[in-house]
């Protein structure tokens, strides 16, 4: 539905003001370990805003499990003591939390400006291509996701692809099967990390 | 201008605790420690540092309306969510010398009078996040954080709260809101949050950036500060240069530098030969620029006089290549996922605004939609809880009109007349 006659949203659109029931997703409950980090960091927090620690704990869960499940946000609600709709409300608010299952490597393509005046959308495209996936998709062996976020922040060095959450710059459509490659092989250590430039006028052994 | 924030960085040791108490780290802290809270209020203020963030509020003037004697907690929160397209200057600071930053949240805290500072860094920042956790680290075992800090008398803590990729918890409320385990979405003012804050308690928010700055107007003296860049505009300051440059970077420098200094000198100038076309000057939310607007001193007010903004010092460069009306839907794109979804002008007209643009940009657009874009732009502009929305309108009106005849070519030839070849045309799908 639209709130203006004049400016229907598309067929099979969604509103981001449309709700989204989230997936049910296994049985979830932190790991020993995870409780009692999630213990550790409430202790960071007056005693009586536990609710500040919802945001870690759902990083928590995403390390734990991939994504974020209902079963999962109730597991949350328990453990920061608000309600499962106060944790969906988070959930569906941010962009680093998936509601679905993901890849091993999800491939985060920034998107904006900086980089794609550096050729954004023709890296995405090669990596789409390679992988016979769209943006949003998960290739079948379930290995790699690719998505499409905003600006990351490292604009001088664009394109820029966060691998979960590991940084790689400068990447080119060419080099896209070799990276593919590198990832499958070494992992994240395959990446070339973050090296902002710092005033290159002068002499500089930096990136 | 000799370089001050950015001028041990480049050596791989900067980060340690080591290697920043060598070159005169914590010395600020020490000398803070040693006159009153409201001295060191004076002092920023008479230094002239203007907010690093993007609104360019006076530091100083900040903290004094933190009120004295509230029986509250009192708290510094460093805004550490830099997320503004085109900007990565606090990235920089970070990465290279967190004790910069640590040191200035201290002095903030005992400037006035909180025990606790939490620094918000966005959730893509993982691998900066891990070096300020290792530098909090140190500076607690060395005594620089936690009780009675060189025998003063004085606690401070310093948490670093991760978020998880929402532009607009880089609003000051809606990271406040996002701190609290809330959806980042902005608050009624007032009351501000220097007296209604995080938990409702007295709080000051303070770019990384203008932090950093803190330790040296302590050591070197709001003097030396003032005495830098032009009169209003103090301090060193630190340039972000991305787009179509041939040394994209952060560049160091005081506010006297211009544009065209910025681009054909720092960053050595446009790549490939090609000629300029079009600036933003301050992050995706200032009002872009043209090349005979260049000469304009990068400064707040020299830029706010050639009627765009300084922002967060994200310059974009953009070359002939280049269609503004692709931009400008690129732009719009990100503004419409990221409006928080709270004010409907913003929520729904940046929808708008992009379907618009990007009709415009595949030739099926017609005259009347420019008429569209300005008349929604205008019902976004001042309509909204925060600065969003007028961050928002600010690619298209200032692409309108500026490259009017742009829009015009691609409704009468009903296709882009410059299709880069850096593009795919459909954004890459």
């Amino acid at each position: 539905m639209s709130f203006h006659p004049a400016m229907p949203y598309e067929s099979g659109e969604l509103h981001k003001s449309e709700r989204v029931l989230p997936k049910e997703g296994e049985p979830f409950r932190f790991t020993p370990e995870n409780r009692a980090r999630i213990e550790e960091l409430a202790k960071h927090y007056p005693p009586d805003r536990r609710r500040s620690v919802l945001i870690p704990a759902l990083h928590i869960v995403q390390e734990q499990h991939g994504y974020v499940s209902a079963n999962a946000m109730r597991e949350v609600a328990t453990v920061i003591g608000c309600t499962p709709a106060e944790v969906e409300d988070v959930v569906s608010y941010y962009a680093m939390f998936y509601t679905k299952p993901v890849g091993k490597y999800v491939l985060q393509v920034c998107r904006t400006l900086s980089c794609a005046l550096t050729g954004a959308e023709r890296l995405t495209e090669a990596i789409s291509r390679e992988l016979g996936i769209k943006v949003g998709e998960t290739d079948p062996t379930g290995t790699f996701t690719l998505i499409e976020v905003e600006c990351l922040g490292a604009c001088d060095r664009g394109p820029v692809v966060l691998v979960n959450d590991h940084w790689h710059e400068l990447a080119t459509p060419d080099g896209v099967g070799e990276l593919l490659d590198r990832l499958r092989t070494k992992g994240e250590a395959g990446l070339s990390g973050c090296h902002l430039n710092v005033d290159k006028r002068e002499p500089t052994d930096n990136g | 201008m000799d370089l001050v924030i950015t001028q041990y960085i480049r050596d791989p040791n900067s980060f340690t605790l080591d290697f920043y108490l060598r070159h005169g780290g914590y010395e600020g802290l020490r000398k803070a420690l040693a006159t009153t809270p409201a001295q060191v209020i004076e002092m920023v203020k008479a230094s002239g540092l203007r907010g690093r963030g993007g609104a360019g509020f006076p530091a100083g003037m900040k903290w004094q309306f933190v009120p004295k004697d509230s029986p509250k907690p009192k708290y510094i929160c460093c805004n550490a969510d830099e997320s503004e397209p085109g900007t990565f200057k606090d990235h920089v600071i970070m990465e290279r010398c967190p004790h910069l930053l640590l040191e200035g949240c201290a002095i903030g805290c005992y400037a006035i009078g909180a025990k606790v500072a939490y620094i918000y860094i966005r959730g893509e920042f993982s691998h900066v996040q891990q070096v300020l956790e290792f530098a909090v680290r140190e500076a607690y075992a060395k005594g620089y954080l936690g009780r009675n800090i060189l025998g003063s008398g004085f606690d401070c803590e310093i948490f670093i709260h991760r978020g998880a990729g929402a532009y607009e918890a880089g609003e000051e409320s809606a990271m406040l809101e996002s701190l609290e385990g809330k959806r980042a979405q902005p608050r009624l003012r007032p009351p501000f949050p220097a007296v209604v804050g995080l938990y409702g308690c007295p709080t000051a928010i303070n770019n990384v950036e203008t932090l950093a700055n803190v330790p040296l107007i302590m050591t070197k003296g709001a003097e030396w500060f003032a005495s830098l860049g032009p009169e209003k505009n103090t301090g060193p300051k630190l340039y972000c240069i991305s787009g179509h440059v041939r040394r994209p970077g952060v560049y160091e420098t005081s506010m006297n530098v211009t544009l065209r200094d910025l681009i054909y000198d720092y960053a050595g100038g446009m790549r490939d030969g090609r000629q300029l076309k079009a600036v933003i000057p301050g992050g995706s939310s200032t009002p872009v620029l043209v090349p005979d607007q260049i000469d304009a001193q990068a400064s707040f007010d020299g830029l706010a006089k050639a009627g765009s903004m300084l922002g967060s010092a994200g310059i974009i460069v953009m070359d002939d290549t280049t269609c503004m009306v692709w931009a400008a839907e690129n732009l719009l794109h990100f503004y419409r996922d990221e409006s928080c979804g709270k004010c409907t002008p913003c929520r729904e007209g940046t929808d708008w605004l992009f379907k618009v643009l990007r009709r415009i940009e595949r030739g099926e657009g017609s005259m009347a939609d420019l008429d569209l874009l300005v008349d929604v732009s205008n019902n976004i502009g001042g309509k909204t809880l925060c600065p969003f929305g007028d961050a928002a309108v600010a690619p298209v009106l200032s692409t309108v009109a500026k490259f009017r005849d742009e829009y015009e070519a691609h409704i009468r030839e009903g296709r882009c007349p410059l299709p880069a070849a850096w593009r795919t045309g459909d954004g890459g799908h």
